[in-house]
């Protein structure tokens, strides 16, 4: 994870933004919060447009979903927040400031510190949460070049955001990445954001190689790109470190497209916002029963599930941890072991093909064709010994393409596991005559005595019992090599 | 904190985006001056036992409950200067 030795030091922050998806309204006015789909600036009011003589007044719900996220994150909530202009110039800006929070000039964000633990146990702290509003959505009529004007809908701003910043603990592309999973997992598993919903979740990160100049990643859209915006800059600033040439402070775009970073703008300075407290909003108090009103309405969090996991059904630490911090899996691994599924076996299935399979179909693992009953009818159906575990991956796959349940398809296609004796004594005894050359060969060579077990395999198709076929092979072999006819 | 220069007020200028012409700027460089000697007046006052005051009104907690209120946005999207359909239109950023 520290990378090999001489090499140098890698620290990454991020500061990620996620709207609170289900709020019904913006953060200071009572627009409709959801905005998707509609037609441009149709929710919008005189107070998200900063029109003069309006009042903003923040909705409770957005102070609610932030204490939860505080208190999953481990973070110390304030007991007085305050909000604060950010000013600065740009057409996604109606109002020419942003409310938001501000750590500093006696500013007081929802909540400082915490941490967030990822799989290995290694730990990410949490520098501040905080609360402010999404800018509206800007819309390039044209090609970049010869646009001449950039058309605004304000339908987005002033929904409300959550603003959550790491130190700079991460050390690795894979670990921002691990993060932003796990992050995702508990802000879904808390209701407060969906991160489906395209740009709800968004992500900048602060790069700096062997405590050298610290570069700023904007622009990434999703938590995949991320791992790939930032790999490809590390590769950038080891190239200039190579030749000698410094890495300059700045900020830059990442490129989803030609999967590169463009510089944006250099960083000379600290942008001048002019930080202040916003007049129209009065502090907000956050009491101990407020708090303690929340924790008791929060779900079961990943954490929590995974140690349960554990302790009730026995589950290895890597199955727990996959399917506890993702909804759609541990529904599913729920919805199974009611049914009666073997938990151990059906965790394997889950994290092992299921997975694996869905993605090669490209479905959601919440689409209705993964049913809770065709893992467990597979489970069941390799435990009682009527198929074989490699017949079981086709039997999935195929279950999972269509309708029908796996034991449907294993009745349909007959593939019962050949366990009878006799039938398939007479399979083996078949390949011995069909093999005179590698029987003898199998007698020295154990190797050989695998390629006989295969063609048992192929010629029943897959459904011989393995088990079974490797005590007929071997036995037959035994006789032959006590002189005895293949039959006896 | 010493004078307000010339070069303070430009960037101050420029990070407001207004334009001020030459005696604007000579105007209003005495009178900025003249707000920040008030300003050190006030810091001669020994507020140590004091707490800061961020906000004039002694009130908290004045919130919301999250409910929609129906927009009414064509009155508002009536006073934007320049307009393509309903969008808003902003000059060229990139």
């Amino acid at each position: 994870m520290g990378g090999e030795a001489g090499e140098e030091r890698i620290k990454i922050g991020l500061e990620i933004h996620c709207q609170l998806t289900n709020l019904r309204t913006k953060l200071f006015c009572g627009c409709p919060a959801d905005y998707r789909g509609s037609p441009p600036n149709t929710h919008i009011c005189p107070i998200c447009m900063g029109l003069p003589g309006t009042l903003p007044s923040p909705n409770k719900r957005a102070i609610e979903d932030g204490v939860a996220v505080a208190i999953a994150l481990n973070s110390e909530i304030s007991r007085r927040m305050t909000f604060f202009r950010k000013n600065y110039f740009y057409p996604d800006l109606p109002k020419n400031f942003q409310i938001s929070q501000y750590d500093g000039g006696g500013g007081v964000p929802l909540a400082r510190g915490g941490y967030l633990d990822i799989e290995g146990g290694k730990r990410i702290r949490i520098r501040r949460i905080q609360i402010e509003e999404d800018p509206a959505k800007l819309v390039h009529e044209g090609t970049i070049g010869d646009s001449a004007a950039t058309l605004v809908d304000n339908n987005r701003a002033g929904v409300a955001l959550l603003e959550i910043v790491t130190e700079p603990d991460i050390e690795d592309p894979r670990e921002a990445r691990a993060f932003l999973e796990k992050l995702r997992g508990i802000l879904e598993c808390l209701g407060v954001s969906n991160g489906e919903l395209e740009g709800a979740m968004r992500c900048d990160a602060n790069i700096s190689i062997g405590g050298g100049t610290r570069v700023e990643i904007k622009n990434i859209s999703s938590f995949k790109e991320v791992e790939r915006a930032l790999a490809f800059e590390i590769t950038r600033q080891r190239q200039l470190l190579a030749r000698g040439i410094g890495v300059r402070r700045e900020t830059r775009h990442w490129d989803e497209v030609r999967r590169i970073t463009v510089s944006l703008r250099a960083k000379e300075e600290e942008e001048d916002y002019r930080y202040f407290p916003e007049p129209d909003i009065v502090p907000i108090e956050i009491s101990e029963d407020f708090i303690e009103s929340v924790r008791r309405r929060m779900p079961e969090l990943p954490d929590q599930r995974k140690e349960r996991y554990m302790r009730e059904f026995g589950l290895q630490e890597h199955n727990a941890e996959l399917i506890s911090s993702n909804n759609a899996l541990w529904r599913l691994f729920e919805e199974c072991v009611k049914m009666g599924g073997d938990p151990i076996e059906v965790s394997n299935w889950l994290v092992g093909d299921l997975i694996s399979f869905t993605r090669e179909l490209g479905m959601e693992l919440t689409d209705p064709r993964v049913s809770p009953r065709k893992i467990v009818e597979l489970v069941n159906l390799i435990r009682s010994g009527a198929i074989s575990t490699k017949i079981a991956k086709d039997v999935l796959m195929e279950s999972l393409r269509g309708d029908e349940s796996p034991e449907e398809i294993v009745r349909r296609r007959g593939l019962l596991k050949i366990s009878d004796e006799s039938l398939l004594r007479g399979i083996v005894e078949e390949v011995f005559r069909e093999n005179e050359g590698a029987v003898k060969e199998a007698l020295r060579d154990e190797d050989v005595v695998n390629f006989l077990i295969g063609q048992v395999m192929r010629k029943t198709r897959g459904k011989a019992d393995p088990k079974l076929t490797y005590e007929l092979v071997k036995r037959n072999l035994e006789r032959i090599a006590h002189g005895e006819g293949p039959s006896a | 904190m010493g004078e307000i220069t010339p070069e303070d007020l430009e960037r101050l200028c420029w990070l407001s985006r207004l334009r001020l012409s030459q005696e604007e700027k000579e105007e209003f460089l005495g009178q900025l001056n003249k707000i920040l000697d008030y300003f050190r007046r006030i810091e001669e006052v020994d507020v140590e036992h004091v707490p800061p005051t961020y906000h004039v009104v002694d009130l908290t907690n004045v919130l919301r409950e999250d409910e929609v209120e129906e927009p009414r946005p064509d009155e508002v999207l009536e006073l934007a200067p320049r307009r393509k359909g309903r969008y808003i239109l902003a000059p060229r950023i990139i």
